[in-house]
């Protein structure tokens, strides 16, 4: 495998520094199976040590490294650089505030994440000494492809209502909340129903899917909501149309 | 300074840090707990771990198969009355955790599944398909928020620790978005700060493994305990170091040399098990020190598979079928073809061993209590020690729960009786910090770059404190270390501002770095014999009546560390002949 010159055209910004975000150009010799982030180390450590960017696992499990490459949403640790022609452009995540550079400010995820409830509220609690709770395997597929997100919040800079209205849970947040609402484990859904079931939750998505498209593993986003969306029209309707059958 | 009081400090938010976290909270709601970490808490390399958690669960195991693996796989230098500890606990924080919602792999009837790993004698490694680490990361982050007492100070590196009056009374951190110093006033301090493989150049860990827990504690005067031992995972990408887990060989791979020889029957792990049924405790299924330390021996008769990143293995998985890869090994797959462009549903991969894992590190006792009154720790960065000198695969997941959730009981207790530090003591040490800090950052006329030290470090790390080491190579090592460290003080920083500033961490982080790559090649040094990950050409047996012992390297802030020993906990295991042939019992 051979070697070539790419050019990044990497957004940079300083708010003690910089007005306004700005450009810059470097000229990266890579190796045939690097990918994005390899350029970007290449580059803080033999060109310009100011750049600052988030990375950890270089195998796509610890979501630090999301960012804008030609404009779609991606994992700079995933994204082979031999896949590219001409110009790489890399800008921070979409639909965030930027901290610095490529670094965003995520507290508004962070933030979702603790609103829908991410954890098992017992249907019957439990003691430790009392074992483990059965689940099938066919138990565990309702849920497993949900539990697989790694909250790279790629889906929240590909999905066009978040960045129209901010207040909007979003995709991975609903995907998780769904998540735990279809674990056997679980008996929270009614609690979680209000963050993710209200207007600014699962109704909000228009289902452009895009969510869905740029996840890195596989969790299907847009899928969850759909499923969160027609559950809660079931819900309406037992509600308003045969109350005799709630609960 | 902004000052955050707390009743129990928490440094590191990985595995370790969050079993400590929901430890506190529930045990006293009253408790005010101060998460703090460099990453967000699911960006933390737990989530790098692959393969499993052991704990005996199954009607065919035993604690004492459980305590006899783990002993006999680090080389009669774990703690008994530790290990014992461990295995006991484990099922129920495994348990625990199944409570809180981790995706476990399943039995058809619903009860959890178990897979074998190397050096263990039965199936004993729970796992959530290959991603156990990163599901056990995330139940564990996600379980922690509900808990208001948990407050998190997610992006703040803690410097140093505030130890006031022979008492660990507080830290002090720069909050990465502001760069601001903060003080954390704090009754007792758990580091749970990981491994620190980023001393190596090829290593399966993540940037953010640079050691700072440990050289946190190593500067306030705790010894850092068995550092020489250093765990190379036999399996990583020859491109990247990313690890392939050892359930590859679990569920059935197989090593071959460049002549489709299993070459593991070669070097004591034989005779030959029948392909696609793999036989617990040999051949594949050995322990990691063994097969890497035989692969070096391939390489220099030859045998190796060359690559264009050098000398390479072969793992074969392909007698798995694409059926049973997809639904065990997914991920092992995907990384596969990704970095390497290798299916290995078609093709043998090529694999090298890579730095894994610190079996050192602070030294605890069987409570994680470290030496320094208030302090504590556990996780990776802590040396109990349950992995002696070779740590079996699936043990460290569980380590992190047991003793995450130990650190915090023992804390807690600390925190009830402990006097608070006067606060003129703390503000004065929190200046102190926060001038050092500011030094560094100022600092001008400097000769030294950070990106330049650390290249030198790596370089000398592998060449001479690798899976083999001799008398002249470590000697050059620890000179070498010796002279980055006093070079490092000129170090200059290109990036003199305060927000988010990676210029500033990672020279901090090769600060961290340096002290405990000297921990290690000066623990490596003074062990002459060879046990475990620890072996040297010069000095092959493995010396009971000398070396029997662990070694705490004491921090100098001026020269090399002192080495000092402490005798091994021996219970009822005497040291014996670790046995990885087909014919063991």
């Amino acid at each position: 495998m051979g070697e070539r010159t790419v050019e990044l055209e990497v957004l940079r910004y300083n708010p003690e520094t910089d007005k306004e975000p700005r450009f810059q150009r470097y000229s990266v010799k890579c190796r045939e199976e690097w990918v994005v982030l390899d350029a970007l180390n290449h580059v803080k450590e033999t060109q310009d040590p100011t750049l600052s960017y988030r990375w950890s696992c270089h195998m796509a499990v610890c979501g630090s490294c999301g960012m804008m490459i030609n404009r779609e949403p991606k994992l700079a640790c995933k994204t082979f650089v031999r896949n590219y022609e001409g110009v790489i452009r890399v800008e921070p995540l979409a639909h965030f505030p930027i901290e610095r550079d490529l670094v965003t400010v995520i507290d508004d995820f962070m933030d979702k994440l603790k609103r829908v409830r991410p954890y098992i509220i017992p249907k019957q609690a439990k003691a430790v000494a009392d074992g483990e709770y059965l689940q099938t395997p066919a138990e565990l597929k309702k849920f497993k492809q949900y539990s697989m997100c790694i909250n790279c919040m790629l889906c929240y800079a590909a999905c066009p209502e978040y960045g129209l209205i901010p207040k909007y849970v979003g995709p991975a947040a609903i995907a998780l909340a769904h998540r735990y609402n279809q674990d056997s484990r679980d008996g929270g859904r009614d609690q979680r129903q209000e963050e993710i079931a209200a207007t600014e939750g699962a109704w909000e998505c228009s289902f452009v899917g895009a969510c869905s498209e740029v996840c890195p593993e596989h969790v299907d986003p847009a899928g969850a909501i759909q499923q969160v969306k027609i559950k809660s029209t079931v819900d309406w309707y037992t509600e308003h149309l045969m109350p005799w059958l709630k609960k | 300074m902004e000052t955050v009081k707390a009743d129990v400090a928490i440094i590191g938010a990985g595995g370790a840090g969050l079993r400590a976290a929901i430890a506190l909270a529930q045990a006293d709601p009253k408790l005010r707990i101060a998460l703090i970490s460099k990453v967000y808490p699911m960006r933390s390399h737990t989530c790098a771990a692959e393969g499993g958690a052991a704990g005996v669960i199954k009607a065919d195991d035993s604690l004492e198969h459980h305590f006899n693996d783990t002993v006999g796989g680090g080389d009669w230098l774990c703690d008994q009355d530790a290990v014992d500890y461990l295995v006991q606990e484990a099922p129920k924080e495994l348990i625990q955790l199944e409570h809180w919602g981790c995706p476990w792999s399943r039995e058809p009837n619903g009860s959890v599944a178990v897979r074998p790993f190397g050096g263990m004698k039965k199936q004993r490694t729970w796992f959530a398909a290959d991603k156990s680490g990163f599901h056990i990361l995330h139940t564990l982050f996600q379980t922690s928020l509900q808990f208001d007492s948990i407050q998190r100070f997610d992006e703040y590196y803690a410097t140093e620790l505030l130890v006031d009056e022979g008492r660990c009374a507080g830290l002090a951190a720069i909050e990465m978005r502001s760069g601001q110093m903060r003080r954390f006033d704090a009754r007792a301090v758990i580091i749970a700060g990981g491994g620190a493989g980023r001393m190596f150049p090829f290593t399966t860990n993540g940037a953010i493994k640079t050691g700072d827990g440990m050289a946190l504690a190593y500067r306030a005067g705790v010894p850092l305990k068995d550092m020489e031992f250093v765990q190379y995972h036999p399996t990583g990408l020859p491109s990247t170091g990313t690890l392939l887990t050892e359930a590859c060989r679990g569920e059935g791979g197989v090593l071959l040399n460049k002549n489709g020889r299993r070459f593991l029957q070669d070097y004591g792990m034989g005779p030959e098990t029948p392909l696609g049924k793999p036989v617990l405790k040999t051949m594949e299924l050995g322990p990691r020190d063994r097969v890497s330390q035989a692969f070096w021996h391939e390489q220099r008769k030859g045998n190796a598979v060359p690559t264009q990143w050098g000398d390479a293995m072969l793992l074969d998985m392909r007698h798995l079928g694409e059926k049973k890869i997809n639904e065990r090994l997914p991920l092992v797959r995907d990384m596969s073809i990704s970095y390497m462009g290798v299916d290995p549903v078609t093709d043998p991969v090529p694999v090298r061993p890579v730095v894994h894992y610190m079996m050192g590190g602070i030294h605890t006792d069987i409570n994680a209590a470290t030496p320094l009154p208030g302090l504590f720790a556990a996780g990776e960065c802590a040396c109990v020690s349950i992995n002696g000198a070779n740590r079996l695969g699936s043990n460290s997941l569980t380590e992190l729960l047991v003793f995450g959730r130990r650190a915090a009981l023992s804390a807690m207790a600390y925190a009830q009786s402990a006097r608070p530090a006067g606060d003129a003591a703390l503000a004065a040490l929190g200046a102190a910090a926060q001038a050092r800090v500011r030094e560094l950052m100022q600092r001008s006329g400097g000769t030294e770059t950070v990106a330049g030290l650390r290249k030198e470090m790596m370089h000398t790390m592998e060449q001479n404190a690798g899976i083999y080491r001799t008398h002249e190579g470590l000697t050059e090592a620890c000179a070498k270390l010796a002279d980055l460290r006093r070079r490092y003080r000129r170090i200059e920083l290109h990036d003199k501002t305060n927000v988010y500033n990676t210029d500033l961490l990672q020279a901090l982080e090769l600060g961290s770095m340096l002290d405990c790559a000297e921990a290690v090649t000066q623990s490596a040094l003074a062990r002459k014999e060879s046990r475990g990950a620890h072996q040297r050409l010069d000095f092959v047996e493995r010396d009971d009546k000398n070396y029997l012992r662990h070694s705490l390297a004491v921090y100098h802030p001026e020269q090399a560390p002192r080495v000092d020993y402490k005798d091994v906990v021996i219970t009822r295991s005497q040291p014996g002949v670790r046995d990885y042939s087909g014919g063991h019992e």
